[in-house]
């Protein structure tokens, strides 16, 4: 029984490994709590757009010379934010987003091109790292900063969790018991710019969504109840990491992004056949029970709560 | 390309482009991804399909990679994979909410990407290769693939026109629609497929990555230009036509690539559009001033309505 033991010490005593793990496992947590607040407020369109700008941002980098993880940082950031102010009025329409990214995308092009044309040193797989992801490339202190970023993004998305749900279930009913919902929309779009940078990191620019979209859309067809579902995603994505990185080192020619990707999707595509198989036994979806659950974890927090109907203003127990 | 110069005498110019028989297929081919990507992205916007749409321009990407790895033309895994995808995306998307259905699109997509960097992995020297299949190339197209291009446009069209007024019939009122008897579903997965062949075909010039700005900043144009139907979706096809062009042109007589001068100029018309828009809202309307703004109209005018409903349902 200690064979399986031992090659897992094997394969962590190679330093790139060990890096790719602990990098891997904390921007995992971050994007599957993120995640499914993205899925949630039905904002994946824009973890979609800050893919493409993250693109852009370490190209910029590269080709000014600065390091790809700052460009990546601050053009992340940025847009994340000026989509929150584009989107003062209620939600940034699609067409806007699509049209805003799609001409960064453009401007992405030019920098690869000044990138590889201009400097003479320049590391002809610069594009395609960033695009798809170099986790085994990281080194000590990168694989460190970004573990501490990834932990940071997570504690912070714990913290604020319950009136993020709250204002995500129902904004203007949490915006007049007090949730500074503007505040919080603005935060959470920072929290993604900050995830789509570091995952960034480790699946790459354009596989993103792999890790903010599919553990989070696993997770809520598994459960119904808001924190339970945030804890299936996390672990969907964390354990997507460890699985995939494993396969890859099994099998070499298995780039690590694909494999990570190819986890996810599996347990995806799994969660849906079950939610599906599940459904078929009752005519339809109870939305009632999911509305009383949903409440039952904002004001309890447990999961374990009997059937409550739902009573939304109780001014007894709110403060 | 280090012998040509730009010139101000633009017949001149053109003339010195045109002797290039690359450059006259360049021309044809984005002549044609032009109109098809304006009138497949004006019902795109109009739909609020704009991840979706998104979501197959990047499902060419590991089609065509997995069309090299196998040998196969590029055309055909281009095909293949974004009408794969559309059905997908079709069938088992809708029914369970907006939410869940951007969670599927979002997993289609990512894992046909990293499906696609598998297939360069696995293909030895791919780095040429990758970026122009993300990027795009006016340099390779071919006699042949010009005329599957026309072929696909030609029938893409012809589709739309005959569906054009039910689709947007259901695009507009999902509700009203089905109880007229439109086959709201269907519309639906048709349409997407629809979306998959006019992207799979402007991947061809445009890249994998870049088939976005042309199907929606053009569209999105008009859009802030006018809300009538038809002219909306001609203005959609001048602009997208006039994008083409320029920036064809542009990037032949500059080093950057062609992919920043088409998403550059289409942004910039849009960006002036939504800015001209926004002043005139501004401005105060007086009934004897603004005669000349008057014809205008806007979104919120009533004339999508009534210009579709009657004779939709039959």
């Amino acid at each position: 029984m200690t064979a399986p033991w031992d090659a897992l010490r094997e394969m962590l005593s190679h330093p790139f490994m060990a890096h790719a793990f602990l990098a891997g496992t904390f921007v995992a947590l971050a994007a599957g709590l993120v995640g499914y607040f993205l899925v949630q407020r039905g904002q994946v369109f824009t973890g979609d757009a800050l893919s493409h700008v993250a693109f852009t941002g370490a190209l910029a980098g590269l080709a000014f010379g600065v390091s790809a993880t700052a460009g990546l940082l601050v053009a992340t950031l940025l847009v994340a934010l000026a989509l929150g102010v584009l989107g003062r009025r209620g939600r940034p329409d699609d067409v806007v987003i699509g049209g805003v990214f799609a001409w960064v995308l453009g401007l992405g092009v030019l920098f690869l091109s000044l990138y590889t044309t201009r400097r003479s040193g320049a590391n002809g797989t610069a594009g395609v790292n960033v695009l798809f992801g170099s986790v085994l490339g990281l080194d000590a202190g990168a694989a460190l900063v970004t573990a501490v970023v990834g932990l940071a993004v997570g504690a912070t998305m714990l913290a604020l969790a319950r009136p993020l749900l709250f204002a995500t279930m129902d904004e203007a009913v949490a915006a007049a018991r007090g949730v500074p919902v503007r505040v919080l929309g603005f935060a959470f779009l920072g929290l993604v710019g900050l995830t789509a940078a570091e995952a960034t990191r480790v699946v790459g620019a354009l596989l993103i969504l792999g890790l903010l979209a599919t553990p989070a859309g696993a997770a809520v067809r598994l459960s119904a109840r808001p924190l339970r579902a945030l804890g299936i995603s996390a672990g969907i994505a964390v354990g997507s990491v460890w699985v995939g990185l494993t396969a890859s080192y099994a099998v070499p020619h298995l780039p690590p992004s694909f494999s990570v990707l190819a986890v996810a999707t599996a347990v995806y595509a799994l969660a849906s056949a079950v939610s599906a198989l599940r459904d078929r036994g009752r005519p339809f979806r109870p939305s009632v029970s999911d509305a009383s659950a949903t409440l039952a974890d904002l004001h309890l927090g447990g999961s374990d709560v009997p059937d409550r109907s739902p009573r939304p203003a109780d001014p007894s127990r709110s403060r | 390309m280090d012998d040509v110069t730009f010139t101000w005498n633009l017949l001149a110019d053109i003339q010195q482009m045109w002797a290039l028989p690359f450059m006259v297929n360049a021309f044809r081919a984005g002549t044609m991804v032009a109109v098809l990507a304006a009138a497949i992205g004006w019902f795109m916007a109009t739909r609020g399909q704009a991840f979706a749409g998104h979501t197959l321009a990047l499902v060419g990407f590991p089609g065509a990679a997995g069309a090299v790895l196998l040998g196969l033309p590029v055309t055909a895994g281009y095909f293949a994979f974004c009408a794969a995808a559309a059905l997908v995306i079709g069938t088992v998307g809708p029914g369970r909410g907006r939410a869940e259905e951007s969670a599927l699109i979002g997993t289609v997509q990512a894992f046909a990407l990293a499906c696609g960097f598998l297939f360069i992995a696995l293909y030895h020297g791919f780095l040429s290769g990758t970026s122009a299949l993300l990027f795009g190339s006016f340099l390779g197209i071919t006699t042949e693939q010009v005329r599957v291009l026309a072929g696909i446009a030609v029938a893409v069209l012809a589709v739309l026109a005959l569906l054009g007024r039910r689709l947007l019939f259901a695009s507009v009122d999902p509700g009203v629609a089905r109880a007229r008897g439109v086959p709201v579903r269907l519309m639906d997965v048709a349409f997407l497929l629809l979306l998959a062949a006019a992207v799979a075909s402007s991947a061809l010039i445009t890249g994998a990555l870049l088939v976005f700005a042309l199907l929606v900043l053009p569209a999105a144009t008009a859009q802030q230009i006018t809300a009538r139907p038809a002219i909306g979706l001609a203005l959609a096809a001048v602009l997208a036509l006039v994008t083409v062009w320029v920036a064809l042109t542009v990037s032949f007589f500059t080093p950057y690539p062609l992919g920043f001068w088409l998403t550059s100029l289409a942004f910039g018309l849009y960006v002036l559009a939504a800015g001209s828009r926004a002043l005139a809202q501004r401005l105060p309307r007086r009934p004897g001033r603004s005669a000349g703004s008057s014809p205008r109209v806007r979104p919120s005018s009533p004339a999508t309505g009534g210009s579709i409903a009657p004779g939709a349902g039959s």
